[in-house]
């Protein structure tokens, strides 16, 4: 393996860490309709789990896929797909950010408020999929 | 840089087969955790059990369904010559084919938990740290199957 594979590796597990904690936070918002499926500390240590994975898939994902913009000669930061990427992610963590504040503050008058930004976040990520695969203009 | 001279027509199955593999990471790990968490804690492990064997009833199947079919339509997309048979493939299949065997003793497990967890949610208990163990060494297959798509080692 050279350096670009171990590179890319790292970029798309890192992405598979992001998704895939995103994923598991919504099993839980889904799982928490109804009261009692799980009590709160459960609830809340779980969220929290997740919520850090999340965030240390996107860093991974955006440290390795800078340094992989960097190292592929076809490639420029400034190429339009990737600013967009750069762009979405920082909408994404963001909104990632509120949903788990209001979470937080109180999963129950905050549920509304979280999982309207947790669907944010899981729009933004989805793009940045889309853009990942189909590289407009590459 | 393979990818970004492939074909256009292999994009739409491809993020199909990414986007399943991303939920079965998640809904997998879903159900580790919570067993885990079952684990550590025996007084809510009868409502963590129930919480995990649902989520892989309803949630893993489907996953890896988009997961597999996207990755056999992007293989056939993809027009390789008859003689191509490169080990990142192979290991794909074995994971997938062999990770389909454990989702269906899965799913058999956590449907035969649900229904003796109506009764009493800690009758689940046993059954959903079986499944459990399986999400995790599942997850560690799969794992090793997304550094051979993404290495494609030969």
């Amino acid at each position: 393996m050279d350096l670009y594979d171990w590179l890319l590796f790292l970029h798309v597990l890192s992405a598979f860490l992001a998704v895939g904690a995103m994923t598991a936070l919504w099993a839980l918002i889904l799982g928490t309709r109804s009261e009692g499926v799980l009590d709160p500390s459960t609830s809340m240590s779980y969220g929290r789990f997740f919520g850090i994975v999340v965030g240390i898939g996107m860093m991974g994902a955006i440290v390795f896929g800078i340094w992989l913009a960097i190292y592929v000669d076809g490639y420029e930061l400034w190429d339009g797909w990737i600013l967009a990427s750069l762009v979405l992610w920082a909408m994404a963590g963001w909104a990632g950010g509120q949903a788990g504040r209001a979470f937080e503050a109180d999963p129950v008058a905050g549920r509304a408020r979280g999982i309207r930004f947790q669907a944010i976040s899981s729009i933004g990520l989805l793009l940045i999929l889309i853009l990942m695969i189909w590289k407009p203009g590459a | 840089m393979l990818a970004a001279i492939r074909d256009g027509s292999v994009n739409f199955p491809l993020f199909l087969h990414v986007l399943g593999a991303m939920l079965l990471l998640g809904t997998l790990a879903t159900v580790a955790y919570v067993t885990i968490a079952g684990w550590r804690s025996p007084e809510r492990a009868g409502a963590l059990s129930r919480f995990g064997l649902k989520a892989l009833l309803i949630a893993v199947f489907p996953a890896y369904l988009l997961m597999r079919i996207g990755a056999q339509w992007t293989e056939s997309q993809e027009n390789f010559p008859d003689d191509f048979d490169p080990a990142w493939i192979g290991i794909g299949y074995i994971t997938a084919d062999i990770g389909a065997l454990f989702v269906l003793i899965s799913i058999i497990l956590s449907a035969i938990g649900l229904r003796r967890s109506r009764e009493d949610s800690t009758r689940s208990v046993s059954l959903a740290r079986i499944v459990g163990v399986i999400s995790v060494v599942l997850l560690a297959a799969y794992v090793v199957a997304v550094w051979a798509m993404t290495a494609k080692p030969t």
